[in-house]
């Protein structure tokens, strides 16, 4: 439904733009280009990498401004339509454009030090990242399917040149390529999604769909489940839901590591963001049809990531796993359908997105220069030789697991219990005996990092010290798991505010 | 004005919150005795904090004093929202004025006793912590914050008893107190449970929906609260933990007996009274428990030789006296008597902590006596303390338990009367016991016949097979505790190192305490106009009907027959250690009462009974869990549900073949699923 009327003459007047609802795209896109801009003219001459990183941490930081003058406005005065209703500014995207938004300045934090050490060229990475997190804040207050897929397709092609930044490590070259054949893949198959929808209502826009099946019953309605189907399949792709999910932990493992903790959190929450949207705006009418389908998608994301992560021996595609059974649960909130169960799954991602660009931040200081071993036994003994780093990696591990007094318990069980709520009983069942399975891994985790390695001492001398930035980010990622866990009331208080009516 | 004063409520446990922060965090760095300087400082915040909060709940008109200041939604979940909010009211400002009153002076004395103990700052955390969830607990707004400080009371008690963990008791002591104050919680817990299913709330202000409910609901709930409330005030039958937390340092002792802990339990019933009151039975049932500990830890105490078991047991009798009132709806008077209570145990503690400390830790009375020449101060503070608890006008045992019993009368409990007199006369003759054995004799009766140095020394080695000696002490220090039953141990005391007066810091919370056992009864004389306290509570518990003497002769005659009881118990005493004892092992109290006193001395083998029980055939059948139905059947089905994961894995990980094609053949797969599903089974 994107245009503008048409005038008397031959001028054509653009639909109305609020520039407040875009605020934070445009102050994302401004900083990339402007660090595109001064990598072309200072090139190599003077503290080209200091600059492009203030001018990014710059950006985000405008964009978080507002962001919260965005929260405040739609809080009090109600959702604000805007360029001809194509995007929808709501509290629930703004919830998650901040889940984004701090994921992207943590991953950016991460990276400085990161690339420093590896010796890769930052202006372009950062400003890549920027452009991602820009499509990813698009994608959280699209309402026009067109939009969402510019907004997808915004925030993969910048992540598949970062999976492949190290182009020096073949394992990044490779973990670049399949997340762009895959991602292409299903970019078609979400493409073909919308038009199948649009054939079925004559609409792209998710609230004109709402309306459309509300005024009229369809005669038939396969092409618009069929839409339905495909338009899953993109959006799984890109969270990670089983069966979807095969490129997960090949990429996680291959990219970059500031780049597989940006994908773990910010991906993951604007995936979400555009699944939640979907099947509450546009086609709430049809949640018999739905629910059955997010159902298997959900057991079986917590199924096989569970299981699958018990004989992996890499941190790393530990992690991938651990991201694909995390996904299931919050596709439980997803599935139960109820404000409770949306709530729980936007508390998950928010705080998840602190679990993981934690435990990735402790992976990027962990390792030594490559960023190649993640095996458990080059984790073995770490937190008796770095009592901090492997203690805070011990801890997220433990806060992905779900024990008490870290956020990662009390999400899931909001999850749980929202889903208990609405009589799911099976479904959190099912999530109970997944995260029984997973701790399993967890564990392993945490007891490898405190029995000490046999054979030869590993040499302390090529340890790393931990630079401000990572520390920086490790005192925030501790900070808001451990907050989250012991004081939930503030963050659920946030999470409930959030809604996209 | 005062509401605002009130809303700062939330300052009484964040002061010594803040220090055991602070302590736990730079203790090393801040040192002896700096350490403990701050968490006596933050006591004292505390209370000019708590005497603030006073007068501003005093300056409101008396229905409406009961203010709820929410500082944060602790969580909210479904239907359940919990404020972290504290209630500040006239039974909470009670509490926390005596809590951080008593606390203050206690953590005072604690800088000079724990004196050059290595893990100096750690204690004052700990102490700190305790003070603070015993403040959380008293102020909190709901059942579940009163059960967060309640938790953290139980935590710091088993920190505290076990401070010096290198001795095997303490750490058992430790041990004990927890698992079986943990009992009782289960109990606070299932009540809590109970509550929220049936009034769906559980703040404070909701408690008079316990009119609505059935009364079989108000009983178990009333029961459930009472189990909780009897673990941690140490009643019959979770008492025994109470005389091995005696392992602990002696403030800590002090403050456990005196300031928190086991007053969480009278707290917790009077809190809760509305429960107690619709339920009948319920109240019986608490009279009769109290009754029943006051009499039975009374009898236990008249022939113990370790002057901290004394102690030990006449809490847990003074305790009952508490629930014995809570009993008869004399809910003013329990408080009364907790307050007062208060006063003269702390006193006692910390007189008989200086008794230890200048003492080399020796606890036998039986070998000490003539002390008053040698601890002056002590003397005094503790004879005061003594005619208090003894109950002997003026001073503040007197009042409060005169106000108990003459309410037991008048509510027509006259059983519950009646052991409440009988424990009246046995508290003044095991304390002039006590105070007898220490202060009274001279030096060289029966301490030095313990030492082999006299003519009686034919005695002593009958009894024990430790051949005598003088200089070094042949028993343990590391087991303080000296169990009936138990030879004397020899004397420490002689003309080189006799006992001395403690430092400064140590001696003036005993005077300061000594002082408000004197005066502590005059905040509720039984007289129209004088019953200050009671008034005060009155909003407190304004739903519970009071009554009165019908006369002034009739207060009269029960006062009196409650002194003349106490006066006969004391003059027993007097008769039967004026000279102290003939020899150490000799005492005449145990040779009159003769098999009962052995009875008495090993606490009616309830311990031992406890402990054969947990021993034999809980311990076989936790092996049998062990063993066989944990190893067989759960380690089995977790081991095979292993094996599955493991090989399902092992599937899994054949489809993860690293090759694109593979994975795009996967998303077809998928896609081809969902259409499938979407189109046959959601199109029809």
């Amino acid at each position: 439904m994107i245009g503008g009327g048409i005038d008397t003459g031959t001028r054509i007047v653009g639909p109305d733009v609020d520039f407040l609802a875009i605020g934070p795209v445009l102050a994302l896109a401004v900083a990339a280009l402007v660090v595109i801009l001064v990598r072309a003219i200072l090139r190599k001459r003077g503290p080209v990498n200091q600059i492009s990183l203030g001018v990014g941490l710059a950006g985000v930081a405008a964009a978080g401004v507002l962001l919260g003058i965005q929260w405040n406005e739609v809080r009090d005065d109600g959702t604000i339509t805007t360029i001809a209703g194509a995007v929808r500014l709501d509290t629930f995207g703004v919830f998650l454009g901040v889940v984004v938004l701090a994921a992207t300045a943590m991953s950016l934090f991460l990276a400085a030090s990161y690339l420093e050490r590896e010796e890769l060229e930052a202006p372009e990475y950062y400003a890549l990242m920027l452009l991602s997190a820009a499509g990813m804040l698009t994608m959280t207050t699209a309402n026009d399917l067109i939009v969402v897929f510019v907004a997808l397709e915004l925030l993969s092609i910048p992540l598949y040149v970062l999976a492949a930044f190290d182009r020096r490590r073949l394992s990044s070259q490779e973990s670049g390529i399949k997340y762009f054949v895959l991602g292409a893949f299903s970019s078609a198959v979400f493409l073909y999604g919308i038009a199948l929808t649009y054939g079925a209502t004559g609409t792209t826009s998710l609230t004109g769909i709402a309306d459309f099946l509300s005024a009229n019953t369809l005669f038939e309605q396969g092409t618009l489940l069929a839409g339905l189907a495909l338009l899953l399949v993109g959006l799984g792709f890109k969270v990670a839901a089983v069966p979807f999910h095969m490129w997960t932990p090949d990429v996680y493992q291959g990219a970059p590591t500031p780049v597989t903790a940006f994908m773990s959190s910010a991906t993951k929450a604007a995936g979400f963001a555009a699944l939640l949207r979907l099947l509450g705006v546009a086609f709430p009418l049809y949640r018999t049809d739905w629910r059955p389908a997010i159902l298997g998608l959900a057991v079986l994301s917590l199924a096989v990531g569970s299981i699958a992560a018990v004989i992996q021996t890499d941190v790393k595609r530990i992690l991938a796993y651990s991201s694909i059974a995390h996904a299931g649960y919050i596709l439980i909130g997803l599935q139960v359908d109820t404000a409770r169960g949306r709530q729980a799954s936007l508390f998950y991602l928010l705080v998840y997105a602190f679990m993981t660009v934690g435990a990735f931040a402790v992976i990027t200081v962990a390792t030594r220069k490559g960023d190649d071993k993640h095996s458990l036994d080059d984790y073995r003994g770490l937190a008796l030789r770095r009592p901090v780093v492997g203690g805070l990696l011990g801890f997220f591990v433990l806060a992905q697991a779900g024990v008490p007094l870290t956020g990662g318990f009390v999400v899931k069980l909001e999850i749980f219990s929202s889903a208990v709520d609405a009589g799911e009983y099976g479904l959190a069942i099912v999530g109970v005996l997944a995260a029984v399975v997973a701790a399993f891994i967890y564990l392993r985790i945490a007891v490898a990092l405190f029995t000490s390695p046999g054979g030869e001492a590993a040499d302390a001398s090529e340890d790393r010290p931990v630079d401000r930035w990572t520390a920086a980010v490790l005192a925030v990622t501790t900070a808001a798991v451990l907050f989250a866990g012991i004081l939930p009331g503030a963050w659920l208080t946030f999470a409930k505010d959030a809604t996209f009516l | 004005m005062a509401r605002d004063l009130l809303d700062l409520v939330w300052l009484v446990p964040l002061l010594p919150l803040l220090g055991a922060a602070m302590l736990m965090l730079a203790g090393r760095r801040i040192g002896e005795p700096k350490a403990g300087w701050l968490a006596t400082g933050m006591m004292g915040l505390a209370f000019l904090v708590s005497v603030v909060m006073f007068f501003a709940l005093h300056d409101l008109p008396e229905h409406e004093r009961a203010h709820i200041s929410n500082v944060f939604e602790w969580l909210s979940s479904g239907g359940l929202h919990v404020e972290m909010g504290f209630l500040a009211d006239p039974l909470s400002v009670t509490f926390i004025l005596f809590v951080t009153g008593v606390g203050t002076l206690i953590h005072l004395f604690a800088i000079g006793y724990m004196h050059g103990d290595e893990r100096f700052s750690r204690f004052f955390a700990y102490m700190n912590l305790f003070c603070a969830s015993m403040l959380i607990l008293v102020l909190g707004s709901s059942f579940l914050v009163t059960f967060l400080g309640w938790e953290g009371v139980g935590l710091c008690s088993y920190l505290l008893i076990s401070f010096w963990f290198e001795r095997q008791g303490a750490a058992l002591a430790g041990k004990k107190a927890f698992i079986t104050t943990r009992v009782g919680d289960v109990g606070f817990m299932i009540a809590m449970f109970l509550i929220f299913l049936k009034v769906g709330s559980l703040d404070y202000s909701a408690l008079g929906a316990a009119e609505g409910l059935a009364s079989g609901t108000t009983t178990v709930i009333a029961l459930l609260l009472l189990l909780g409330a009897v673990g941690k005030s140490a009643q019959f039958p979770l008492h025994f933990w109470l005389p091995d937390a005696m392992e602990g340092p002696t403030p800590v002792s002090a403050l456990i007996h005196a300031a928190t802990m086991v007053t969480a339990g009278v707290f917790l019933v009077a809190r809760a009274h509305p429960y107690f009151e619709v339920s009948g039975d319920a109240m019986t049932v608490v009279a009769w428990v109290g009754a029943g500990t006051a009499l039975l830890a009374a009898t236990v105490a008249l022939v113990q030789p370790d002057i901290k078991r004394v102690l030990a047991y006449s809490t847990i009798s003074q305790i009952g006296f508490m629930f014995l009132a809570l009993g008869v709806g004399a809910y003013a008077a329990a408080i009364f008597h907790v307050v007062t209570h208060a006063f003269f145990k702390a006193t006692l503690f910390l007189g008989a902590g200086s008794v230890i400390h200048g003492n080399r830790d020796n606890q036998d009375m039986r070998v000490m006596g003539g002390y008053r020449k040698y601890l002056p101060l002590t003397a005094g503070a503790m004879t005061i303390a003594w005619l208090a608890i003894a109950g002997v006008p003026p001073f503040s045992g007197f009042w409060s338990k005169d106000e108990i019993l003459t309410k037991a009368f008048l509510n027509d409990e006259y059983g519950v009367w009646l052991f409440g007199l009988v424990t009246a006369a046995l508290t003044g003759f095991y304390m002039t016991r006590l105070i007898l054995l220490v202060f009274g004799g001279t030096i060289t009766t029966a301490s030095l016949a313990a030492s082999g140095d006299t003519p009686d020394a034919d005695a002593h080695s009958a009894a024990s097979q430790e051949p005598s000696a003088n200089d070094h002490a042949p028993w343990d220090p590391t087991e303080p505790t000296v169990a009936f039953g138990t030879p004397p141990r020899a004397a420490t005391v002689d003309q080189l190192h006799p006992p001395h007066e403690a430092p400064p810091t140590m001696a003036l919370p005993v005077l300061a305490l000594a002082g408000l056992a004197i005066v502590g009864g005059f905040i509720n004389i039984p007289l129209k106009g004088l019953e200050f306290l009671t008034e005060w509570l009155h909003p407190s518990f304004a739903d519970v009907h009071e009554v009165h003497p019908e006369s002034f002769w009739e207060g009269f005659a029960l006062a009196g027959v409650s002194v003349v009881v106490g006066i006969v118990g004391i003059a027993l005493a007097v008769a039967l250690y004026r000279k102290g004892l003939a020899a150490a092992d000799r005492d005449p109290v145990i040779e009159r009462l003769g098999p009962m006193g052995r009875v008495f001395g090993h606490a009616y083998y309830f311990d031992a009974g406890v402990s054969r029980v947990v021993g034999g055939p809980l311990h076989r059948a936790a092996r049998w869990l062990s063993d066989t139905a944990d190893a067989r059947g759960i380690d089995g089905a977790v081991n095979g549900v292993g094996t599955l994961v493991q090989r399902a894995a092992g599937g899994l990980r054949k489809t993860q073949s690293g090759l694109v094609r593979n994975y795009a053949l996967w998303i077809v797969i998928g896609t081809a699923a969902l259409l499938l599903f979407l189109l046959l089974y959601a199109g029809r």
